[in-house]
């Protein structure tokens, strides 16, 4: 849902001080070869997030396969954890771990399909703004701002209220979190393309004749990367954190089954009055502990956008290696 | 003074949009509205004269054979004057009464709570920025953990070992329904007894990003020049941080506040769902679920121009606050 935004928030406001930090950043990366400065540094954090976000999704991936049929009743309802059903039963006796296998696959997939479209608009509507300038970056950047001060939960709640069920598909729950979704990342890109257009090398590229799609696709969009690659990451916990709220209150995509449908019949089969804690923390523990992968990388590549953010104990043992790297 | 006309030119211009998004929204959608209001509003004993249902299409869109243009002016005409409707699910009351009614549960709420979280995770966040490197940094791992919680799961586990398992805080509802609304003492501190858990739940699950955003601002400023000239003239280290350090580092914050509040009155509304707190939140989906239109737009509405209206106060202040924002646009 939206208790990320005050940190890409921050970001945003940042974004200034970012400016004034990035020239550092490409003068130290020729010494990490290539594609490799684009890539995080190896840290417990990394390690963490990584492992915990595999394990998720390949529980989303292959999961689906092993366990039985989530919708299969039987006559042993709201039934604890036991050696037959390891994570018990619903009100209606549906195994409770195959309905997470499924949820978590339908989650995964929301989260990937709005990420990649929010991140796509928000790369349309910043960068092409920023690097464009005058009327356009004017439109463009006037369009991100309102986008941002508009609610965007409610926004999505009345739209999905005034769909009709039945036409309320995958797409159209992922359209319409992308559309309410990509603004803040808009405004980053916007800030970090305005720095990076004044560059020399990329003046160097348009005096050279260079088309304005090629500077934009090989000059700028490299250096882009790691603030994209932070919010797509961004951009995949909220769409999960949205869809989730949105399916919890019964608006999510007809005949869809994602971590948010099951908390969805959880409440209302009571399960919180019933204390069937089986039926309704593993779905939000799956969440938060996806979205706390999520973050843990994000951390990773933060500090590659901004290595003032690296830790004391990090910069120092980087420092090292590269004087040893160097005297090599 | 430019700075001043151009933010709220802004604000007015997003208004404007929000406005027509509103008038846009059930017109672009699939299904016909009015004619599942109008069912409605004769189901509930309502009198469908032609006046009623032109008030409808004017706020909601119907095949009519009126241009599009003159449909819109006059449904802006209808918004300056306030008139939203009339509410199918509370009928025969006007959506503004019942907007009148639910607010200030959220807004109280809501308020409180943002402030808590607010003013708790700058000040944790000023120290774990500030002493970096320490035991206070794991804090930073913890509350990646919080921010990544869903809103309503963290509100349903709380709800599940307080209020069902413990039985320290009830369960549903915004106060003791035997008492009578009023500005006494025992209706106020029933209020309060039966917002603490939703208040904890916004608190827990914001508090996070408040005290990473602190934290990254703090490790930022804390390697200024200025501060290593206040470290050389041998200042008090405690008064470094908060004066010298923390003042610097918080500005981002404050922004981050006003465009907070919109977010934490849309996160609460699940939370509120959760705890059937008499807000604006489950008002709206009150609304949602009975397909009273009117009702919704007029939700989505206010809650916007209440955004529109902190964010807008929080920014002209902004510029007072920080005066390089005003050189800088």
């Amino acid at each position: 849902m939206t208790n990320l935004t005050p940190l890409t928030e921050i970001a945003d406001e940042g974004a200034p001080r970012a400016e004034a930090t990035a020239p550092t950043a490409p003068a130290k990366a020729p010494r990490r070869s290539g594609a490799r400065s684009l890539l995080p540094r190896w840290s417990p954090r990394l390690a963490i997030g990584l492992g915990l976000v595999g394990a998720i999704s390949l529980f989303g991936l292959i999961g689906p396969f092993l366990v039985g049929d989530p919708n299969a009743i039987s006559n042993i309802g709201l039934a604890g954890p036991s050696g037959e059903h390891l994570l018990g039963t619903t009100q209606t006796g549906q195994d409770v771990l195959a309905q997470l296998a499924h949820a978590t696959r339908g989650s995964l997939q929301i989260g990937l399909l709005v990420g990649v479209l929010a991140t796509a608009l928000s790369a349309l509507f910043g960068i092409i703004g920023g690097y464009v300038g005058g009327f356009v970056d004017e439109l463009f950047s006037l369009l991100s701002n309102v986008m941002l001060v508009i609610p965007g939960l409610p926004l999505v709640i009345v739209i999905s209220g005034f769909v009709p069920a039945a036409q309320r598909g995958w797409w159209t729950i992922a359209l319409v979190l992308a559309i309410t979704g990509w603004a803040a990342s808009a405004r980053v890109l916007r800030a970090q393309t305005l720095s990076l257009r004044n560059r020399d090398y990329v003046a160097a590229a348009r005096v050279a004749g260079e088309r304005p799609w090629r500077v934009v696709s090989v000059e700028i969009l490299p250096n882009l990367l790691p603030v994209l690659a932070s919010q797509f990451v961004f951009a995949v916990i909220a769409a999960i954190l949205s869809e989730a709220g949105l399916s919890f209150l019964g608006l999510g995509a007809s005949n869809s089954s994602t971590l948010g449908t099951m908390l969805y019949f959880a409440q209302n089969g009571f399960a919180l009055q019933r204390e069937a804690w089986w039926w309704f923390a593993p779905p939000g523990l799956l969440i938060a502990l996806f979205g706390c992968g999520l973050s843990l990388i994000n951390f990773s590549i933060d500090e590659i956008i901004n290595p003032r953010l690296r830790t004391a104990t990090a910069a120092k043992r980087s420092a090292r290696k590269t004087t040893r790297s160097t005297a090599a | 003074m430019r700075y001043y006309a151009r933010k709220i030119g802004f604000y007015l211009v997003a208004l404007w949009a929000a406005l027509t998004l509103n008038f846009l929204i059930p017109r672009l959608m699939p299904g016909n509205p009015v004619d599942i209001l109008m069912a409605k509003l004769q189901q509930r004993g309502g009198v469908v004269d032609p006046e009623a249902r032109r008030s409808y299409e004017l706020l909601l869109g119907a095949n009519t054979d009126e241009p599009l243009l003159s449909q819109y002016f006059s449904y802006l005409g209808n918004m300056a004057r306030g008139d939203l409707g009339v509410s199918v699910s509370a009928f025969p009351a006007p959506v503004s009464d019942v907007i009148w009614q639910s607010l200030p549960w959220t807004i109280v709420l809501v308020g409180i709570a943002t402030l808590i979280s607010f003013v708790l995770g700058v000040v944790l966040g000023a120290l774990v920025g500030w002493r970096r490197g320490t035991w206070l940094d794991s804090l930073v791992p913890a509350t990646t953990v919080l921010s990544a919680v869903p809103y309503f799961w963290l509100a349903l586990i709380l709800a599940a070992i307080f209020a069902s398992a413990l039985r320290w805080f009830p369960l549903l509802g915004g106060y003791d329904v035997s008492l009578m609304p009023g500005w006494n003492w025992e209706f106020i501190s029933s209020a309060v007894y039966y917002g603490t858990l939703p208040a904890l739940t916004i608190v827990i699950s914001s508090v996070g990003g408040w005290l990473l955003g602190m934290r990254n601002m703090m490790v930022s400023t804390s390697s200024d020049d200025y501060i290593l000239t206040a470290q050389a003239k041998g200042l008090r280290e405690g008064r470094i941080m908060t004066r010298y350090a923390a003042r610097n580092a918080v500005l981002p914050s404050v922004a981050g506040f006003a465009i907070s509040l919109g977010f934490v009155v849309s996160g609460s509304i699940v939370t509120e769902q959760v705890f059937s707190y008499p807000g604006i939140g489950s008002k709206l989906l009150q609304a949602v679920q009975n397909n009273d239109y009117a009702l919704m737009q007029g939700i989505f509405l206010v809650i916007t121009v209440a955004v529109l209206g902190a964010n807008m106060i929080v920014d002209l202040l902004y510029g007072v606050i920080d005066p390089r924002t005003r050189v800088g646009n």
